[in-house]
């Protein structure tokens, strides 16, 4: 038994009955980092030693019987969630040396939990990317075929879990963030309705988009960290007062009876969906249908504007958001200039890279006097219009099967000139954000080259129990999770 | 094209971006195809349709106005790149 390939659920019972501690799991996740990290780049900051602090902290706590599901398990946290006392950078030079004062939510929730910070992951700067390539550090190489991506933007957070490297991880999903590298990774991952999981302390995107969720081995495991993370908090005004269920409950291997799928019928035809992937993802609805569930066409009649309305709406929050980088209250500040506006614009144009540059440009000119009506509010309008298609197709179904992304991954360095094409291939993935539902990515298959493919499964606001449970009985039905990439 | 590389040159201004001539030239290029694009949203109707701000629908979230914890002076300003005094240094800003 290689300790770095266990699950959280599997290192959890070796734990409880003592066969391993904590401080062993922690240090065989470092011996696979040491191993393998040169060859992945998931990681932007390892940080072993507190790590290992914490690992002797819960082995103490397991001897006592103070055990939560996560007491001592090893966890990745994508590099734009705050971690007080370790570097978060966002992949950005403008961050590069900025040490968190405070938690974030979500690992002030694990730190209590008993669960262990391994380190920091790559991602493209900001978030802003579907490939990983925009870190201002280094790429991520996808663990299955080191020429190809990982996805991104939380390309570090699935290439991780993927390569062993640890158990499960934090990513952040805006438009597809963190199911996109899931499905070309292979791993599983969910975005939670917009206002589960708190966004205090996770570093601006775009704020009305943004959510924090888990990248994981199986559907079990991303059950576990769905409970951990979730629930109101009073630092985040948009965080729902609402109670969280338990989501293990969900994990009932009894048949998908009286569950009606809903597919798009917009999403069948559409332009630029790879073959393998709508075979592969047609054959997984064909297993959930053999499992009882019973399919129905719903129609999603906005699908061809969620794009641009996308792209209008999260670069103008984006240009917004990120204006607090100017080089006084943290991070990088140009030193070359002595007048205050030309230091702004110094910092910002040598601390941001390309593609953050790119949107915050487009941003500001979707807000700027004489756009505004012809961009941001008409895209604002459409995303209404994108929001009542999912609340009709959610009145004849339960969830929506579709594709993650249009193609299995592509070669690093294919498509990183072109903006456009890259944008285009968040079209699965992006109105679930708009629309505030929750998704997730699931192992359904592998391209003839060998690359994994993922189904999304889409659930109505705060449904992620149904989703999980249609997840949960897939997985069990097939074997897809148990496949690892070789390195 | 549907952005000039004035308009990119002003928007940069706004935005607090420097840029050189290179780089306003690309910019003008991949963002005037990509508001072509966007321009599709031009075909869809949404004359009565109130814009979305919030994927869910919430109220103000109030709470009661009690002192709470704070980070201290020193904290906050451990990340700032120049400081004095204890305060955020900047260039000078009046003449």
């Amino acid at each position: 038994m290689k300790l770095h390939e266990l699950t959280i659920h599997e290192a959890r019972k070796l734990l409880d009955k003592k066969e391993i501690t904590s401080k062993e799991l922690t240090q065989g996740i470092f011996d696979r980092i040491n191993d393998v990290e040169e060859k992945v780049g998931a990681f932007i900051t390892v940080s072993q030693e507190l790590a290992m602090e914490q690992a002797e902290k819960a082995d103490k706590e397991i001897v006592a019987g103070n055990v939560t599901a996560l007491t001592g398990i090893p966890l990745g946290i994508k590099d734009l969630i705050c971690t007080k006392g370790i570097r978060t950078t966002c992949a950005s030079k403008i961050l590069e040396a900025f040490v968190p004062q405070y938690d974030a939510t979500v690992m002030k929730k694990l730190n209590a939990a008993g669960a262990i910070t391994a380190g920091k992951l790559n991602m493209d700067e900001f978030a802003m990317g579907s490939s990983n390539e925009n870190s201002s550090f280094k790429p991520v190489h996808n663990p299955w075929n080191l020429d190809y991506i990982p996805g991104g933007s939380s390309g570090g957070s699935a290439a991780s879990v993927a390569a062993d490297m640890c158990p499960a991880s934090l990513g952040s999903d805006t438009g597809g963030s963190i199911r996109q590298p899931a499905s070309h990774c292979g791993v599983v991952g969910i975005k939670p309705t917009y206002g589960r999981v708190s966004r205090y302390g996770l570093v601006a995107f775009a704020s009305s988009l943004d959510q924090i969720g888990p990248l994981t081995k199986d559907v079990t495991d991303s059950a576990i960290m769905m409970n951990a993370i979730s629930g109101h908090d009073a630092k985040d005004s948009t965080s729902v007062p609402r109670d969280v269920p338990d989501y293990t409950k969900a994990l009932e291997n009894a048949g998908l009876k009286g569950i009606k799928i809903g597919i798009p019928k917009e999403y069948k035809s559409k332009e630029g969906l790879d073959p393998a992937v709508s075979e592969t993802v047609g054959n997984a609805v064909k297993t959930i249908e053999n499992l009882g569930a019973e399919t129905v066409e719903i129609s999603l009649p906005h699908t061809d504007y969620a794009v641009a309305a996308y792209y209008v709406i999260a670069p103008a929050e984006a240009s917004s958001n990120l204006a607090r980088f100017d080089g006084v209250k943290y991070g990088f500040r140009d030193k070359t200039q002595s007048d205050l506006l030309k230091m702004y614009k110094n910092t910002r144009s040598k601390g941001f890279g390309p593609e953050v540059q790119r949107r915050i440009i487009l941003g500001t000119y979707a807000l700027s006097a004489g756009y505004y009506d012809a961009y941001y509010r008409k895209a604002s309008q459409v995303r209404s219009l994108i929001m009542s298609d999912f609340r009709n197709a959610f009145e004849s179904c339960d969830v929506i099967l579709s594709p993650v992304a249009p193609t299995p991954a592509f070669k690093i360095g294919e498509k990183s000139d072109d903006p456009l094409t890259m944008y285009l291939s968040d079209i699965f993935t992006l109105s679930a954000n708009l629309a505030g539902i929750p998704g997730m990515s699931l192992p359904c298959g592998f391209s003839p080259d060998g690359l994994p493919i993922g189904l999304q499964i889409m659930g109505n606001h705060f449904d992620e129990g149904t989703m999980l449970k249609v997840a949960y009985n897939f997985e069990q039905a097939t074997d897809f999770h148990m496949k690892r990439a070789t390195l | 094209m549907k952005i000039t590389k004035e308009e990119v040159l002003k928007v940069a201004g706004l935005a607090r971006l420097h840029m050189d001539e290179g780089a306003i030239d690309k910019f003008a290029g991949q963002i005037g195809n990509i508001l072509e694009y966007v321009d599709t949203l031009e075909q869809v109707d949404a004359k009565d349709v109130q814009p979305a701000t919030h994927a869910i629908p919430l109220s103000n979230a109030f709470r009661e106005d009690l002192p709470g914890e704070h980070m201290d002076r020193d904290n906050a300003l451990s990340n700032a790149p120049e400081k004095e005094d204890g305060s955020f240094v900047v260039p000078k800003i009046i003449g």
